[in-house]
């Protein structure tokens, strides 16, 4: 009976008496949960395009920021290393879709989904052969100091990282949308032969979706470089965008970015109200099972595209 | 020349169902088995067995596993990390628990108990497909190592949160614990493989390899056909985690001797199926190539400076490998995407019509 009150109502009574605290646990988890966006939105872009699930998106994350972080290391200036590291990027796009994507044309998604943890493993490997492997402070002149409103407490980088992930939405929406090239990109997510049959060059578009992907991977790199230090286990965030890409559906920028908010919240509410129940640490894998239990009802996600089998 | 079925009749169904129906596999089977009973324990050395063979062996079991639930049952599975953890946690548990067990008893009923964790992991797999189930085994992944973790009755409240081989005798020889030699552990491990291949191979060409398969290829229409998917998955899920649990009590008792879950990490899970891949899905001669290719190249990788007579710094050398191993997975799935399975295929054919070019 005490373990199902210390279950059922202990957590919802201490979230009543002392409101404040629960909001900013809220509040705390939804700013995470727009970390976690932009990571799963670096997914979403080339899973649309090209089919593939890249399991790369993290170390691409690390390899932008190790190369953002070596290059100010350098005594390059922020404006500049910032360009060059977009153009690393897109180089990186180029090169992977000319050695790896154009030979794997029209094999299994498997197939395409081991290439890209090879390509994981390759990336891990040069970044750091590149930069070395000690862990580095990333300073690009974003204002950390703490505040309060109303009561709550806030952070200011936090503030900054949501209105940053709030304004690559809103420009990845418009240019989706509203370009040629964001038309196109959709009528290849839609369907390939018909996009190439209609004249729109596969390949240029999958080197743009792989640039972009590589832009929003520098992004979150940044956002997370600066916020716990570049090292090696930035990379391993991949793992904490799965779940918001399964929950909002593998398809769907909305989708990453509710799907975020959904697992940020959730996890540091768990994390906070349940956790010392079952003894902590549960953040690693709450997020799955939160996931699974929305996978449950549905399958393809919160808003993606619905899944119809046929014979 | 050498190779070819004619003049090898058969006069029975059962000479015609045979696993391997050329009289020259047979052969080289059994060479391999004599190699592997005979040779390897007198001529291999303490570091190549502890390093190289039973890794391999090990890691073999594991792909066998893996394979039968995502190369022949076509389910994708991002969590045999975790189901070795459960073999090897269970088999620690029965061993310390029961002492007078027979440790492949305990093996056999770890893996047992592997299999249960696996069906309840394989539930979603009726609802979720593809990616998205992939996804979703990394939650047996990540809840699994947690509890082993967070739940001291599992390491029997050992403070240092590892888990020991304790040392056990059988027929009058020491197989685990400390002292234990290679070569022993050598063979238990071996024989534990060569047992599950062999009844791998039988299961995938029966009654209920072929139900996977038609999951594979296609679940609705293999339901139409009357199979019933739920049980065929789940069936798929059980047999393969009870492959992987084996796997892990062999990680610990044969081969380890002590480790935590981080011994099962993700990584495990991603290695297996990378053997898996370049082995050749679907292939039960596949995992054993994989297993063998991906257990090998770290070890050349990390040998290769001192062979070619290059000094280099230690961490420099480590990215190096990182990334020399990455490329090659790269390179093997542009080459062959079906594996060194596919490539064995070729080359029997080419074999058959030797000398002759087609």
């Amino acid at each position: 009976m005490e373990i199902l009150y210390s279950i059922v109502v202990a957590p919802f009574v201490d979230m009543w008496t002392s409101p404040v605290f629960f909001s900013e646990v809220v509040i705390s988890g939804v700013l995470t949960g727009v970390m976690y966006s932009l990571v799963a939105l670096g997914f979403v872009l080339i899973f649309k395009a090209s089919g593939v699930f890249n399991f790369a998106q993290g170390a691409m994350v690390l390899f932008a920021a190790l190369t953002l972080v070596g290059l100010m290391e350098h005594g390059v200036p922020v404006w500049l290393a910032l360009i060059l590291t977009m153009l690393v990027m897109v180089a990186l796009a180029i090169a992977i879709e000319r050695l790896m994507l154009r030979p794997l044309v029209n094999q299994e998604h498997i197939i395409l989904f081991m290439a890209t943890i090879g390509l994981t493993f390759f990336l891990e490997g040069l970044g750091e052969l590149m930069w070395g492997s000690n862990v580095k402070m990333l300073d690009v002149g974003i204002p950390s100091e703490s505040f309060e409103v109303g009561g709550i407490l806030l952070n200011e980088f936090d503030l900054y990282a949501a209105a940053i992930g709030a304004a690559l939405v809103t420009v990845l929406a418009v240019f989706f949308h509203k370009t040629s090239v964001g038309r196109a990109l959709r009528a290849v997510a839609d369907d390939h032969q018909a996009a190439l049959s209609v004249g729109i060059p596969l390949k240029t578009i999958w080197i743009i979706v792989w640039s972009v992907a590589g832009i929003v991977a520098m992004v979150a790199g940044i956002m997370w470089g600066a916020k716990s230090g570049v090292q090696f286990s930035l990379s391993l965030i991949a793992l904490k965008a799965l779940p918001v890409l399964i929950l909002g559906g593998f398809t769907s920028v909305p989708g990453a970015i509710v799907g975020g908010l959904i697992i940020g919240v959730g996890e540091k509410v768990a994390e906070i109200y349940w956790g010392p129940l079952v003894g902590g640490a549960i953040e690693n894998w709450f997020a799955y099972m939160l996931a699974l239990a929305f996978l449950l009802f549905r399958p393809q996600g919160l808003f993606g595209e619905r899944i119809i089998e046929r014979v | 020349m050498f190779y070819r079925e004619s003049g090898q009749f058969k006069s029975s169904y059962v000479a015609d169902q045979a696993i391997f129906p050329i009289a020259q596999d047979r052969w080289f089977i059994f060479a391999v088995l004599a190699v592997a009973y005979l040779v390897v324990p007198i001529v291999a050395n303490e570091y190549w067995l502890q390093a190289v063979i039973i890794p391999f062996l090990v890691f073999a079991m594991a792909a066998i596993g893996l394979n039968l639930l995502t190369g022949y049952a076509g389910q994708l599975s991002l969590g045999t990390g975790a189901f070795m953890a459960v073999g090897a946690y269970a088999t620690y548990k029965l061993v310390t628990m029961f002492p007078e067990l027979n440790v492949i008893a305990a093996f056999l009923i770890s893996g047992l108990i592997a299999a249960g964790v696996g069906v309840v992991f394989g539930i979603p797999s009726l609802r979720i497909k593809g990616f998205y189930l992939a996804v979703a085994t990394l939650a047996a992944q990540f809840f699994l190592s947690w509890l082993f973790n967070k739940v001291g009755w599992f390491y029997n409240y050992n403070p240092s949160g590892t888990i020991t081989a304790p040392p056990r005798m059988m027929a009058g020889i020491m197989v685990t614990g400390p002292e234990a030699t290679a070569a022993v552990r050598y063979l238990v491990a071996l024989t534990l493989v060569a047992v599950f291949a062999l009844a791998a191979k039988n299961l995938v060409r029966g009654r209920i390899g072929r139900s996977w398969m038609a999951i594979r290829d296609m679940d609705i229409a293999a339901e139409i056909i009357g199979i019933r998917p739920f049980q065929t998955k789940l069936l798929a899920f059980a047999i393969s985690s009870f492959y992987c649990g084996v796997a892990g009590a062999m990680t610990l008792f044969l081969w380890l001797g002590s480790a935590e879950t981080e011994a099962f990490n993700i990584d495990v899970s991603f290695q297996v199926l990378f053997m898996v891949i370049i082995g050749g899905l679907g292939s039960i001669l596949g995992s054993f190539l994989g297993a063998a290719f991906i257990t090998l190249v770290p070890v050349f990788l990390t040998n290769a400076p001192q062979m070619f007579g290059i000094t280099m710094a230690t961490d420099l050398q480590k990215h190096l490998e990182v990334m020399i191993f990455g490329g090659l997975i790269i390179y093997f799935l542009i080459v062959e995407p079906h594996g060194f399975a596919r490539l064995w295929q070729i080359a029997k054919e080419k074999l058959r019509r030797w000398p002759f070019p087609y």
